[in-house]
């Protein structure tokens, strides 16, 4: 059996990658076991979970759901790209801060997918309402925290909880 | 500005160490493990619930390109054997236990869906599932014991052939006289219960990657395990190698909930093994749809209960019979139904109580414990009992509940049976009442159940109010251990061997040991599961990390403590009592300039030159090891607001509230958040989680698009507050909170539902209940 193969050419986190896959990879295992990014986690591999959720061209998107191949010509963000924390320090993201400021986080697996989710929805709504965010968070599946703490971390990323 | 001391000790809100990792992307979880060469696995796994299995055919397999290998059980040769019975039972007189263990390969016959059949390691894993259908299986399918009540019944197809029957286990704990309590009962409460299955759902997928490294002579394995030390020491035996040449990783993990603390799991035995025979590391990491079959579950049981009351609602006494669904292995023994047993009997005094189950092999996933490990069960059946005898007799569900406490000046308070860790059942502190009125107070019962609820009621809206109580055994030995090092940069190393899934070990065991040694908490850097680091000890399980592994780090910070004194004495010329441990230094009472730097005391402490004095031991290091006699007592009231839409059968919660006591609270952030992971999975399973078999054994919904976690709109805020009774047993006072949570919310929800259709004439007995289950019930 003959193994196709295309070039990628994308742009992640700023940096161009050129890569030659299968059509078939997975977006997803294409940034964790290829370029090495392995902040993004994959969980159920069917679009339910949400802890696969990179950003495509700025919008969010379930990595496991994508071939990389269609991210050919297009612009992918990760979570280790949202902070220059990647060499060891501990600079964070406000929205970072702020879910270690509010216990946001228990086991960490499903928090990148949860934070790529938030930074389109944050920069679409920069003022949500509780109920706003419980929506906006319903696509990202955690076992650990009940959600409680994640809502109070975007309300006070977004500086809700200091107005009210 | 000037940089604000952070707050360290125990009792406060530190924000956790761990945290900048996990939200860079940084933190390494095993999937995450890298390595030259690697190859991946897939697994065959059985299609049937029950067959008998004549042939497997690996062939075209083994020919595919990129396929290195494939191995099914004829080629394990003796590596192939059953595995470990990982909990034997308590020694309870009388009792029946047949242990059947899971084998790494099915060889004759398949027990389970999803049970492993062949394993290909391949030189991806996209190639590796390609070539799984390569693979041919001749098996016969056997009709398959699914329903307990069934599976237990004549001429009930046979799980293991061995045996006469699927009983697994079999178990009768008494105290006092319930023949006699029956008899002078003014009233006798008899219902049949229901709990069933579902999923612990972390939502990181099991993963092993194993390295041989034949130069060093060293395998190294990442395993999405809760027991490190007990998967190194087991592989070692398994693989005829020195305990020391097996290091055994478990990073961080993405949830456990009980069921990543099996031993072993096949993948465990198998993955290893080829790493060594192949000469090159292997990876394999479970995807969603394998977790739903492979990983193991729980909590189907049917109790049938009887309660003996006086007129006054005093319990007499309490009968239970019921049958434990085991699966189709019994590796964790009796852990789970013990569980059940013993927590049946809750905050309550019950004089007389006689419980017996059954437990049944049905061809089925494995059960071990998932968060709260049988507890559910048991307080599910107190719970509804009460509820039901309150009703009969005409008074109100509250004060039946305190009428019945155990009083203070009765602790320590022995149950007379045995619990899951073989010791008697024994209550070692708490202040139950108290717990019931500040739960009562902060949901405001008196006021809603006289004004609200009538308002709401004749404006046609159906809103219940439910209040339960629990106690939770947590914090059972045998032991863990902590190693504390004060480096000469004056950071303080601490080492554990209990594995993190997420519960801030980073920072609990780090408060504790910085309150000890006066150091700030963010200074302390804590390694935990890694047998490389720490070599003794056995697991995150049954709430026991900051009771047992936290006692130990206090321990091993309190002798570090003693040398720095002993040292510092001499360097300073000041007597140990006089002496101060405060920002990183030690100095004299009185005169903080007198005073020197720890890590410049480290370097003293291990010279160059001169002579460390006999007797005496360099550096400033300690290990040290707790292991409690017996498990400490958590207790809690959980009351809760539900809304019930009589059409639809949506429920929606409108409060939430908590107050527990699990002692000595180290870090209320973290308790908090644990109490809140808790309670949403026992929301789940309450309300939207449930493993559907057929009757052919077939899992219905093995998808998260068909099986239900909770979301962010499902949850509702939970109003927690803190009660603090200390435990006697350990240093620290603290009891164990990680499983609180998800315990008492199945009968919370009966209740309140209940109450909202307070009239319809409505009982509910089982859980889960779904908004389809509860629509049949409602319209029954």
């Amino acid at each position: 059996m003959r193994t196709l193969i295309t070039t990628l050419v994308c742009t992640v986190n700023g940096v161009r990658h050129e890569r030659t896959v299968e059509p078939r990879l997975l977006l997803s295992d294409f940034l964790r076991h290829e370029l090495g990014l392995t902040g993004t986690h994959v969980g159920c591999e069917h679009g339910v979970c949400g802890a696969c959720t990179v950003l495509l061209d700025g919008e969010a998107v379930r990595s496991c759901l994508m071939f990389a191949v269609q991210a050919d010509g297009h612009d992918v963000a990760t979570v280790e790209g949202l902070s220059d924390g990647l060499g060891g320090g501990d600079a964070l993201h406000p929205l970072q801060a702020a879910f270690r400021e509010a216990h946001g986080l228990q086991c960490g697996f499903c928090t990148p997918g949860v934070l790529m989710t938030l930074v389109p929805f944050l920069r679409d709504h920069p003022d949500p309402d509780e109920r706003e965010i419980r929506e906006a968070l319903s696509g990202n599946l955690c076992r650990c925290t009940g959600y409680q703490n994640i809502v109070a971390a975007v309300r006070l990323a977004c500086g809700a909880a200091a107005r009210a | 500005m000037a940089r604000q001391r952070a707050p360290s000790g125990i009792g406060e809100r530190v924000r956790r160490n761990e945290d900048a990792r996990l939200l860079t992307g940084r933190a390494l979880f095993v999937d995450d493990v890298r390595l030259d060469g690697l190859l991946h696995v897939a697994f065959l796994r059985s299609q049937h619930a029950h067959a008998r299995l004549s042939s497997v055919d690996a062939s075209a397999a083994r020919s595919r390109a990129g396929v290195v290998a494939v191995y099914t059980a004829v080629d394990l040769g003796d590596y192939w054997r059953p595995g470990p019975l990982l909990v034997p039972p308590p020694p309870i007189p009388g009792l029946v236990f047949n242990s059947c263990t899971q084998v790494p390969l099915a060889k004759d016959k398949l027990r389970h869906v999803g049970e492993p059949i062949a394993m290909v390691v391949a030189e991806s894993r996209y190639l590796a599932e390609d070539a799984l259908d390569d693979i041919v299986v001749e098996a016969e399918p056997l009709p398959a014991a699914v329903e307990l009540e069934a599976a237990l019944g004549p001429g009930a197809p046979r799980v293991h052939d061995q045996l006469p029957s699927n009983l697994a286990a079999h178990v009768v704990q008494r105290k006092g006289d319930w023949a006699a309590a029956k008899a002078r009962a003014h009233a006798v409460i008899k219902r049949r219960f229901r709990y069933d299955r579902g999923a612990s759902a972390a939502i990181e997928n099991r993963a092993v990657v194993a390295h041989w490294d034949s130069r060093a002579e060293e395998l190294t394995v990442w395993d999405t395990t809760q027991a490190p030390i007990p998967i190194r020491n087991g592989l070692a035996q398994l693989l005829g190698l020195l305990e020391s040449q097996v290091r055994v990783v478990a990073p961080f993990v993405g949830g456990g909930f009980g069921p990543k603390i099996m031993m072993f799991y096949p993948e465990e035995v198998l993955v290893p093994w080829a790493a060594m025979r192949l000469g090159r590391p292997v990876k394999w990491t479970e995807d969603r749809q394998e977790n739903f079959f492979a990983t193991t579950q729980e909590r189907g049981q049917i109790h049938d209960a009887e309660l003996a009351v006086t007129k006054e609602g005093k319990i007499l006494g309490v009968k239970d019979v019921f049958l434990h669904d085991t699966g189709a292995y019994d590796p964790y023994g009796l852990t789970v139904p013990i569980n059940s047993q013993c927590t049946l009997l809750g905050p309550y005094d019950i004089p007389s109580y006689e419980s017996e189950f059954t437990a049944v092999f049905t061809n089925k996933t494995i059960v071990t414990p998932v968060r709260g490990a049988g507890r559910q069960h048991g307080v599910f059946v107190i719970e509804r009992l009460l509820d039901f005898a309150a009703k009969e007799l005409g008074i109100d569900r509250v004060e039946i509940r305190r009428t019945n406490l155990l009083r203070p000046d009765q602790f320590p308070f022995n149950n007379e049976i045995l619990f899951q860790d073989s010791a008697p059942l024994t209550y070692d502190s708490g202040d139950y009442a108290p717990a019931l009125d500040q739960a009562l107070e902060v949901i405001d019962y008196k006021r809603f159940v006289r004004e609200e609820q009538p308002r709401l009621k004749a404006a046609g809206r159906h809103v219940g109010i439910g209040v339960v109580c629990y106690v939770e055994g947590t914090g059972i030995g045998p032991y863990e251990g902590a190693r504390v090092t004060i480096e000469p940069s004056g950071r303080v190393r601490l080492a554990t061997g209990v594995g993190t899934q997420g519960q801030g070990h980073f920072t609990v065991f780090a408060q504790i040991v910085a309150e000890v040694l006066g150091v700030d908490v963010t200074d302390v850097h804590v390694i935990t599961g890694d047998t490389r680091e720490f070599h003794w000890g056995t697991g995150t399980f049954a709430s026991r990390g900051a009771v047992v592994a936290g006692s130990a780090c206090h321990a091993a910070a309190a002798r570090v403590r003693e040398k720095i004194l002993d040292l510092a004495s001499r360097e300073l010329k000041a007597t140990p009592a006089d002496l101060v441990l405060d920002g990183g230094r030690v100095h004299v009472r009185g005169d903080p300039k007198a005073g020197i730097a720890l890590g410049a005391l480290a370097l003293k402490a291990n010279p160059l030159r001169g002579a460390v004095r006999p007797g005496s031991e360099p550096g400033l290091e300690a290990t040290a090891y707790f292991g409690p006699d017996r498990g400490s007592t958590a207790n809690g009231v959980h009351a809760m607001l539900v809304e019930v839409d009589a059409e639809t059968a949506q429920v929606e919660i409108k409060r939430y509230v908590v107050v527990h006591d699990c002692g000595r609270v180290i870090n209320p952030m973290i308790v908090e958040g644990q109490i809140q992971g808790g309670v949403a999975h026992g929301i789940g399973n309450a309300f939207y989680e449930q493993l559907v078999y057929d009757e052919e054994g077939q899992l219905l919904n093995a998808s998260f698009m068909d099986y239900l976690l909770p979301t962010a709109t499902d949850v509702p805020n939970i109003e927690t507050t803190h009660r603090e009774t200390r435990s006697p047993l350990n240093p620290v006072g603290a009891k164990g909170v990680g499983e609180a949570g998800a315990i008492p919310t199945g009968p919370l929800f009966a209740q309140a539902v209940e109450d909202a259709l307070a009239g319809s004439g409505l009982e509910i007995c089982e859980i889960p209940l779904s908004p389809n289950r509860l629509f049949e019930l409602m319209n029954a």
